[in-house]
């Protein structure tokens, strides 16, 4: 006979609220094969977990239900307490009423009644819960860096500083990332390349990084400690071993008229080209959509003057399988679209401030590359349209944040910074000019942040008005900027020879299809999701891949070294042990009914499952049967939902257990009570007769 | 033949009879009917959702109701009560505890499948531009028109059928119908009809800005979609030219009177005649009359 004991948890206020958590646990104590019912304020507290620990010590539990909170918080929490209490942890689950229950319904009769069957069908199936043991697994000390740009850059030098191997993957010719296309940086002013460039360089030389540019991420298999991945060089369609980096062929390439991505079109670049003097590695790549001999056949000029006979127009994609235990997903941002229309068909653009229609009205990024002294300018601030210098500058903040009629709820949380910063470097090249920014709110907290905002506008004389722009019109050789000063109600004109876009952080356009290819999970912008926003912050859910920089949300550079850094440890822990455990929920075949028909083996996302033969004493066949790998099985119950002859069931989910608890839910008030409700519950514990 | 339920609400059948006329009339020519709902009310227009936005929704929730039986689909014309009965019935469809306190102050359930639609929306997608195209008698060829939508015709995003803050439906349906919309900067700025009483001076400067930027683009004639943006911008310039001292002298007329033109339909047919600035003797030198 089961001795259950159910702990119904208050949480504080949010499950009190609308449950009524004492009355749980008075009918909890009256379902069969419940020993013990015990409510309190926050079971997950140290005085809560000694409750659970007292109760299995005093009445000899065979398992625990805890009604709380959904598993994914605090499922670790409680099964750790069982075990200190000397009871083997997968006898211990969780009924989920706060999100399941309490938070989504309002305080009457049927939420407590809910709670009250979430908590029977529970104990049904920890009634046929079995004792199992965590799977060991080896871990591969070998990690895989996704992105390079300075998040991926940190973790990556982090990681192999710390004595393993990291496998960088960047998909652009260089890595770098936005950093590199930074002018100067807040709050110090100090020169982005100048501090990021040694960096790239130190992961060029490690010997402990393998560096893959121009490639992405094919395909990801396995599971935590043991990921395989595949990896797809494209064709760069140079030697990389075999070229110096001279560029002699980027000069002589005649196809020039191809618009830059490093400098956001305000420069062009050759077909054969270095994306920027400082990349690593500082090789050439063809970019085959506009080379004329990959468009028309005839050419080959770069052929012709490399010195070291490096271009290879043969060459074709390649892929590289890496074994790696952890991955680090640092893929970053993109701006969002300040056109008339984005990539994603839910955002709108900004088609009524006429960005790409006129070419004195820039986006952030573009202003960055106007004001680096490796730019387009040389560091000059000219406008694009004549070359002269604008001696009136508007800057928008807020394209793209904060703006729901466009779609977009959340805040960059970089650009009242970075607008700031526009306002100085423009006021230090261009001495009498005035810059204006438009503005919702200025937020600036971070450390020496508000300081820096402040010496914008007070010494560096930047003129902010708190209020949005509804057009922009080109009047002439001026830009006519109208907006409202909402502080002082009045619509104001400004006339500007410039306009720039604090423009937003998007996800990469696409970038949902790698989050598929790793299993990690995303919000409706398609931000990577963190385990938790709080406590796990750079954990994926998916154990074993964690997050750094802005593929998770919007951030600057100190935030995302800072998290790449935080990663790079957790990778750096998990590598500090041999094996690991695992999950033991993993499915189990039944040899005695398979039929050996291979639909699992078919079915199974993690090629866990392989053909077994089973042989008498002289070596004679009997049969074959499925059987499974547990160290690679992930219990995702594929397997078992197929299986014809039902001979595949899940340890910890079997069918038994499943319909025990359905069928909890159909016989309500028939045989479950073992006695009918008295309601006298004793200082709010109750015991089974 | 293409059948719509219509709304012409309160403006078109007073100061804005032109509209209405030359809606009919073009509706007439092009196969669409247009069956206009019984015992129709007005649609609340500014103040009802000033005063009480759960009534003003059910003012059109109750319009919505009156198609049933006719056409999912109700054409209206007036920028403003477009605005309103698509809002509402946006928000009724989205929000279902809106919707529940909408229906319970009418006692009128919301059809989830009816549409309110603009007459120009109907025109682009349903019609089609081709099938415009072919019933275009007389080109409105070397007429520079300037489009104007005003606030309210494609804003907010909820309500708009085309890009709200750069839409160019109208430019569509009238370079179909031969005519040479000009590029412009005030397309979508406000009029300030709201404001005609209380701050005339303030009217007068945005319907001045207005009209400059409209010939200043190369404009001969203004066409607009809102009775309310059609009377300020017609009958405020002969104050303009007393108050700030410029002159315009620029037709504005509905779409529907210049595609109905095309179509075949005579000057009296749209009630050409109506409007302040009179557009006569521009089209009848475009040979157009």
């Amino acid at each position: 006979m089961s001795k259950i004991g159910v702990f119904v948890c208050h949480c504080g206020e949010n499950i009190a609220r609308t449950v009524d958590t004492e009355r749980v646990a008075r009918a909890a104590s009256r379902i069969r094969g419940v020993a013990f019912a015990t409510d309190y304020k926050y079971m997950c507290s140290d005085p809560g977990q000694a409750k659970i620990k007292k109760a299995i010590a005093d009445y000899g539990l065979t398992g625990v239900v805890v009604a709380a909170c959904s598993p994914h918080m605090h499922e670790k929490t409680f099964r750790k307490a069982v075990e200190e209490a000397g009871v083997n942890p997968f006898l211990c689950e969780m009924a989920n009423i706060r999100e399941h229950c309490s938070w989504v319904h309002e305080r009457e009769e049927a939420t407590t009644q809910k709670a009250i069957e979430l908590v029977r069908l529970m104990v049904e199936k920890v009634k046929r819960n079995t004792a199992l043991t965590p799977v060991r697994v080896q871990v591969t000390k070998r990690a895989l860096v996704i992105g390079g740009g300075v998040a991926g850059i940190q973790a990556a030098l982090d990681i192999a500083d710390g004595g393993h191997e990291v496998v960088l993957v960047e998909k652009e010719p260089s890595i770098g990332g936005h950093m590199a296309q930074l002018s100067e940086t807040f709050p110090t002013l100090d020169c982005s390349q100048c501090i990021l460039t040694p960096k790239m360089v130190d992961v060029g030389s490690h010997p402990r990084i393998k560096l893959h540019t121009y490639s992405e991420v094919e395909k990801v298999e396995g599971f935590v400690g043991n990921f395989r991945v595949t990896v797809r060089k494209k064709a760069r369609s140079v030697d990389i071993n075999k070229c110096t980096g001279c560029g002699e062929c980027q000069m002589k390439c005649p196809s020039k008229k191809i618009p830059s991505e490093f400098d956001r079109g305000l420069r062009n670049r050759t077909a054969i080209y270095i994306p920027f003097p400082q990349a690593v590695p500082a090789r050439p790549v063809i970019d085959r959509e506009h080379c004329i001999y990959f468009t028309k056949g005839k050419c080959k000029v770069c052929q012709k003057v490399c010195p070291a006979g490096a271009v290879d127009y043969e060459q074709t994609d390649e892929y590289v399988e890496e074994q790696v235990g952890a991955i680090v997903v640092a893929t970053g941002y993109d701006l969002y679209t300040v056109d008339k229309q984005g990539p994603y068909p839910e955002f709108l653009g900004y088609g009524e401030y006429g960005y790409g229609q006129d070419p004195d009205i820039l986006d952030g990024l573009q202003f960055e590359r106007l004001a680096s002294a490796s730019g387009p300018t040389g560091g000059k601030i000219l406008r694009p349209s004549d070359g002269k210098e604008p001696k009136s500058i508007v800057f928008l903040k807020c394209i793209g944040s904060r703006h729901p009629s466009k779609g977009i709820f959340f805040c960059s949380k970089t650009c009242c910074m970075y607008t700031a910063k526009h306002t100085m470097l423009y006021k230090h090249k261009v001495h009498d000019g005035q810059a204006y920014v438009f503005y919702m709110d200025i937020r600036s907290p971070g450390k020496n942040y508000d300081e820096f905002v402040r010496r914008a506008i007070e010494e560096e004389g930047a003129i902010y008005l708190r209020g949005r722009v509804s057009r922009i019109y080109r009047a002439g050789d001026r830009l006519i900027v109208k907006g409202a000063d909402t502080l002082s109600g009045a619509a104001v004109e400004v006339e500007a020879d410039m306009v720039v876009l604090a423009t937003a952080m998007m996800p990469q356009p696409g970038i949902e299809k790698l989050f598929q290819k790793l299993g990690i999970s995303y919000d409706e912008y398609k931000w990577a999701s963190e385990a938790h926003p709080k406590l796990r912050p750079v954990e994926c859910a998916t154990a074993g891949i964690f997050l750094a920089g802005a593929a998770q949300g919007p951030k600057d550079i100190p935030e995302a070294v800072a998290q790449a850094s935080g990663a790079a440890s957790k990778v750096l822990v998990m590598f500090s042990h041999d094996e690991m455990l695992r999950e033991p929920v993993v499915a189990r075949v039944n040899e005695n009914t398979c039929i050996a028909c291979w639909y699992c083996l078919e079915v199974c996302p993690y090629k866990a499952i392989s053909k077994k033969e089973i042989r008498d004493r002289k070596g004679n066949l009997i049969k074959r049967v499925a059987e499974v790998n547990p160290s690679i099985c992930t219990g995702c119950g594929t397997c078992a939902a197929t299986c014809f002859s039902n001979s595949v069931d899940l340890d910890g989910f079997t069918d038994e257990q499943l319909y025990s608890e359905i069928n909890s839910l159909m016989a309500v008030g028939q045989d479950l009570f073992a006695e009918p409700d008295k309601g006298e519950p004793a200082e709010g514990e109750a015991r089974a007769a | 033949m293409m059948k719509y339920a219509y709304y012409p609400g309160c403006s078109l059948k007073g100061t804005a009879i032109d509209y209405h006329a030359s809606t009919l009339a073009l509706a007439g020519r092009l196969g669409i009917e247009l069956v206009e709902l019984e015992d129709w009310v007005c649609c609340g227009a500014s103040p009802a959702h000033q005063r009480n936005p759960i009534l003003a929704a059910g003012i059109a929730n109750l319009l919505l109701s009156l198609s049933s039986g006719v056409s999912s689909q109700i054409a209206v014309l007036c920028a403003a009560c477009y605005h309103n009965m698509k809002k509402a019935e946006e928000e009724m469809r989205r929000d279902g505890r809106h919707r529940n306190e909408v229906e319970a102050l009418t006692g009128i359930r919301f059809d989830p499948e009816v549409r309110t639609r603009h007459f120009l929306d109907i025109l682009d997608k349903d019609l089609g531009l081709a099938a415009l195209k072919e019933k275009v008698v007389r080109p409105l060829e070397g007429l520079r028109v300037a489009c104007y939508y005003g606030c309210l015709l494609s804003r907010p995003p909820i309500i708009a059928f085309d890009d709200p803050e750069v839409p160019e439906i109208m430019e569509r349906v009238l370079r179909a119908a031969g005519a040479e919309p000009v590029n412009w900067t005030h397309r979508l700025e406000c009029c300030g009809a709201s404001h005609a009483v209380p701050l005339t001076d303030a009217v007068l400067r945005l319907v001045n800005d207005i009209l400059i930027s409209a010939r200043d683009a190369g404009a001969e004639i203004v066409s607009c979609a809102c009775p309310l943006c059609q009377a300020n911008l017609d009958m405020r310039q002969d104050e303009i030219r007393k108050k700030l001292g410029v002159t315009h002298n620029l037709p504005v007329v509905y779409f529907t009177q210049l595609l109905g033109i095309a179509c075949g339909a005579t000057g009296e047919d749209v009630k050409i005649r109506k409007g302040m600035v009179s557009a006569e003797p521009l089209l009848r030198f475009k040979n157009l009359l």
